[in-house]
């Protein structure tokens, strides 16, 4: 087999250099019954070609979103990735090392952490961001929990804007915390008053900007209310290029930054592995979940770095830890911040132009198609249209037409009457005035 | 300048620093690199972007007010950064990395070219399902392997990491006793158990006890009996790692998992080392009613410096209905993905969903690579060497080195301790830096907790004979080197590294986590830092 070096020369006389006669002496331990005899009913080994041609076939089946006017986001978004990218993230160094505890032979991989925070901070305009976290979604969680151990309350109250799987995500983990959650009905256009949900058992308000529905949210004076009360404001983002070009987090009162970095060097993917970023304010660093990388110093007094604050992490504190995470999104962070790099912050600001460009230039092509009404006054690169008739079907139909278009909120809140009709329409770089055109005209032929 | 057979430099400090000083602090070969930070600029770029012609702002006055102060590095200036740091990294690529409860096995390239095909790589999770049966056809042939491989009846695919399965395991324990009108408050959890184990507990509200280890570091039978009795009606459940943390087989596993049975709790298995069993035994016959798997252990996909990783949970039939969004499910015409209670059928219970999306598709990808190429008879085989090379390391260092539990056969990883360095004035610590300047990762150290000085060795089935022969003989001369008193090879390693030890205790009494722009006065050639 060709992964596995030993030949059979090699096991007989290390068995015998062991003192046993078959492999099996050693697996004597396993309870009798519980022994495999002979082998799993499963295929024999193939060779490359044949697994390459196997999984080409699956991939094969799959529509691909280069391969179509694409216009799907609702919290994982197509862009363009260098390819600078995908060939430094497969440096042997950096994709087959561990998580670097031994500083002095990983120094490759905390630097780019160290990096990667500096980035993140300024970027949601925090003072500290961590090593990363599984994604958005995970991260929520563990924002919510953080906030519940700052506080010392228990309930979160979610705003209806937050994307459906992500409350989904912080209920689930509540309700089995015994911790309280106060989720807001659907709030497609960002109208909802969760001022007059805060009081003073709030533990902190979770907001998406942009929103589930595209929609910007001002988070100022949910902040104001929420300090009023002692609780946190915790600010989501799923597309983090609208960093490039809406009001920071930070700078708006937020306590707690989380989001979804896939959209800045990660590929789609079908939902995984991405890269949830998490930030916060300097007195709550101890408080926070996941790695953290630090500067310091060697014996030698030359600048290094190293894991720190590890006090708070499971491998010390065990059962009194600030989180059970352990393995996290390394390189996909080293993804996101080599493609930031490439990019810098005017670059990042320019691609963000462009993406808003792109969506406002969306806006007005499917606004002018009969029955379609743009629900969003104020949007990134993505919002939500009103249709005549259940978005699902409609997106269905657009399939039949070649185009991916948009996601139909019904797919993850079901059964809603009044959500039943709503499509979420995103439009990066990617995207060119002829797929946009495309799209319109298919949604036309389909709507009428 | 001596050298052993390999031609290695066998002195440390002989290559050191102070024989031959450069202006630029690097050393051949050997580069120091700079923070993006003092050699990015904000008039460059690595990306050629148009300016939009046509820009008008619907952002309802949301604008960023202030530019973002983040440098850029053009192309060639990129790809020398990054490339200069990844020389600083210790890679399994690279040399044995001996790591234990880590798996550091070879990544087949062939799993990273399946990852990136466009139908996988290049798919959104939520554009309609009927343009990505493939995918899903691949989930469910993943869920196949994984099934048959553990003799499990269910699978939640989506958890992210290791701890991320522990959580949703629990989670479906925690909703089972649920359905049943029950909630007892205690989870059961041996000393040696990784610490994701009681965090875990931990974050879902449960009280966790301690089961001490027996003499010959396997879980003490009498003492769970023991807190099952102590905690009547209270036992949510156990944790348990099989093989365990010290790397042996549970041989009473069966007999605990009918005592965690009787007392209507469950039984979860730390699936972190899976690796030794494959194709030897079926966790589903052992009693196990739920277990996370490292895809990026036993199953080879990366670890990327970190990470990601991917952790499905298999469920056994009592906790399946439990299992939590996405799921899937076979219909007849065809397999079905399930995302929203709305979808979901009589009997089934999803307890809720532990993340946006349907999990780590990039590593189900990967993984299933690894495991159509191992197939059933080199999943076993590979089972089988990598215990083989434990124990071959093993009795090539048992006479030097210390076995907390007495000569005995090991699992895929050999736990030592720290007793045969005694009175030597090396710590595991120190003889863990030395291994560095002979060119290799040191094992895991102090884990588990109930050795002391623990040095826990997992070769893994990737290393041929003569890496294990160079590395037990490396090991040796260590060993020999500390019991003969030359403490100066130990108490300052590693000298050839591309960092001397580090200051942790700094690092964390003054937190600097980013980078600050250093006042006008304090500008320091950045190459020299
Ligand atoms: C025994 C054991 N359990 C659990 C884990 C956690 O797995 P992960 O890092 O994937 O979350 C690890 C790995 O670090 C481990 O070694």
């Amino acid at each position: 087999m060709r992964y596995l070096p030993l030949s059979d020369n090699d096991r007989a006389s290390m068995l015998e250099r062991v003192g046993v006669k078959s492999v099996d002496e050693i697996f004597s331990d396993i309870p009798e019954k519980a022994r495999i005899e002979g082998l799993l009913d499963l295929p024999r080994r193939s060779g490359e070609m044949a697994v390459e041609r196997d999984l080409s076939r699956l991939s094969a089946k799959n529509v691909s979103a280069s391969s179509v006017p694409f216009f799907v986001g609702a919290g994982a978004y197509k862009h363009h990735v260098p390819a600078t990218v995908d060939h430094l993230i497969q440096r042997s160094e950096f994709l087959t090392s561990y998580t670097p505890y031994q500083p002095e032979i990983t120094q490759g991989t905390l630097q780019y952490l160290f990096e990667f925070q500096t980035q993140v901070a300024e970027l949601t305009g925090m003072d500290v961001a961590n090593a990363s976290m599984y994604d958005g979604s995970t991260g929520t969680a563990e924002a919510v929990l953080m906030a519940h151990r700052v506080t010392r309350r228990k309930k979160a109250v979610l705003s209806g804007g937050l994307h459906p799987q992500y409350r989904a995500v912080v209920e689930g983990l509540s309700d089995m915390a015994n911790d309280e959650v106060v989720s807001l009905p659907a709030d497609p256009n960002g109208t909802e008053d969760i001022l007059a949900r805060i009081d003073k058992e709030t533990s902190c308000v979770v907001v998406q900007s942009p929103s589930f529905y595209g929609q910007l949210i001002d988070l100022k004076p949910i902040a104001e209310k929420a300090h009023e009360n002692g609780a946190l404001l915790i600010a989501v983002f799923t597309e983090v290029v609208s960093l490039g070009l809406i009001e920071p987090p930070g700078a708006q009162g937020a306590d707690i930054v989380v989001g979804e970095g896939q959209s800045i060097g990660n590929p789609l993917t079908f939902g995984g592995p991405y890269v949830g970023l998490f930030a916060t304010k300097q007195k709550y660093i101890r408080q926070m979940p996941g790695r953290l990388c630090g500067e310091t110093v060697d014996a030698e007094g030359k600048r290094g770095f190293v894991l720190t604050l590890s006090t708070r992490e499971q491998h010390i504190r065990r059962d009194k830890a600030t989180s059970n995470i352990c393995t996290n999104s390394g390189l996909c962070c080293l993804a996101f911040t080599i493609h930031m790099t490439l990019l810098g912050g005017k670059g990042l600001s320019q691609l963000a132009r462009i993406n808003h460009t792109n969506a406002v230039k969306l806006k007005k092509a499917l606004s002018a198609v009969p029955g379609v009404e743009v629900i969003n006054k104020a949007f990134f690169n993505e919002f939500t249209v009103k249709l005549p008739k259940p978005a699902a079907e409609v997106t269905e139909a657009l399939v039949a037409r070649g185009v991916l278009g948009g996601v139909p909120v019904s797919r993850l809140e079901p059964g809603k009457k009044d959500l039943e009709n709503l499509l979420v329409v995103a439009s990066t770089e990617v995207n060119t005035d002829e797929d946009r055109a495309e799209f319109a005209k298919a949604l036309k032929e389909v709507l009428a | 300048m001596s050298m052993n057979t390999q031609g290695r430099p066998t002195s440390a400090g002989d290559a050191g620093e102070a024989a031959h000083k450069t202006f630029t602090g690097n050393k051949g070969l050997a580069m120091e690199e700079p923070l993006i930070f003092e050699i990015g600029h904000q008039n460059i770029t690595g990306v050629d972007l148009d300016e939009p012609e046509d820009f008008e702002a619907e952002l309802g006055g949301h604008a960023r007010q202030e530019r973002i102060d983040l440098p850029a590095l053009t192309e060639p200036e990129a790809m020398r950064h990054y490339v200069r740091l990844s020389t600083k990294n210790y890679a399994i690529d690279s040399g044995l990395y001996p790591l234990g409860s880590c798996t550091m096995k070879h990544n087949p390239r062939l799993n990273e070219k399946a990852a990136r095909m466009p139908g996988f790589a290049d798919i959104h999770p939520l554009q309609p399902l009927s343009t990505v049966s493939g995918a899903v056809d691949l989930m469910d042939e993943l869920s196949h392997w994984l099934m048959t491989m553990t003799g499990m009846s269910a699978v939640a695919l989506s958890p992210k990491a290791g701890a991320h399965g522990e959580l949703c395991g629990m989670m479906a324990i925690k909703a089972a006793h649920r359905a049943n009108g029950r909630d007892p408050k205690v989870v059961l959890v041996p000393e040696s158990a990784h610490g994701t184990n009681p965090a875990t507990a931990a974050l879902l509200g449960y009280k966790v006890v301690a089961v001490k280890a027996r003499d010959d570091g396997t879980v003490d039978t009498d003492e769970v009996k023991a807190k099952i009795a102590e905690n009547e009606g209270n036992v949510a459940g156990i944790m348990l790692t099989n093989p365990n943390t010290c790397g042996i087989f549970e041989r009473d596993i069966i007999e605990i998992a009918e005592a965690i049975h009787a007392a209507d709790a469950y039984f979860y298995c730390d699936g972190a080392n899976f690796n030794a069993i494959v194709g030897k035994a079926k966790p589903g016959d052992l009693g196990v009613d739920a277990m996370h798997i490292n895809l990026h252990k036993t199953f080879s996909t990366p670890h990327g410096g970190g990470g990601p990783g991917s952790g499905p949970v298999v469920l056994s039939d009592r906790l399946a209905p439990y299992a939590p969004l996405p799921f899937l499910r076979k219909g007849k015409d065809g397999v079905e993905l399930v995302e929203t209670t709305e979808g979901v059928a009589e009997g089934e219970m999803p307890f809720g969903r532990m993340t946006a999306f349907h999990g780590q598709m990039g590593m189900f990808v990967r993984a299933l690579a690894y495991m159509k190429s191992h197939g059933s008879d080199g999943l076993k085989q590979a089972s089988e060497d990598a215990v083989l090379n434990a124990n071959y390391v093993r009795v090539g260092l048992e006479d030097l080195m210390s076995l907390p539990f007495g000569s005995r056969w090991c699992m895929h990883e050999v736990l030592f301790d720290d007793s045969f360095l005694k009175d030597t004035g090396v710590s595991t610590l120190d003889f863990a830096k030395a291994m560095i300047d002979e060119g290799y990762h040191p094992m895991t150290m102090y884990f588990p907790l109930v050795v002391h000085g623990a040095m826990l060795i997992e070769p893994t089935e990737s290393e041929s004979r003569a890496s294990l022969d160079l590395f037990v003989a490396t090991l040796r001369d260590l060993v020999m080197s500390a019991k003969k008193g030359e403490t100066e090879r130990f108490s300052g390693a590693p000298y050839l590294a591309p960092r001397r030890r580090l200051d942790e205790t700094q690092a964390a009494r003054k937190p600097v986590l980013k980078w600050e722009r250093p006042s006008a006065t304090e500008v320091q050639p950045a190459a020299a830092q």
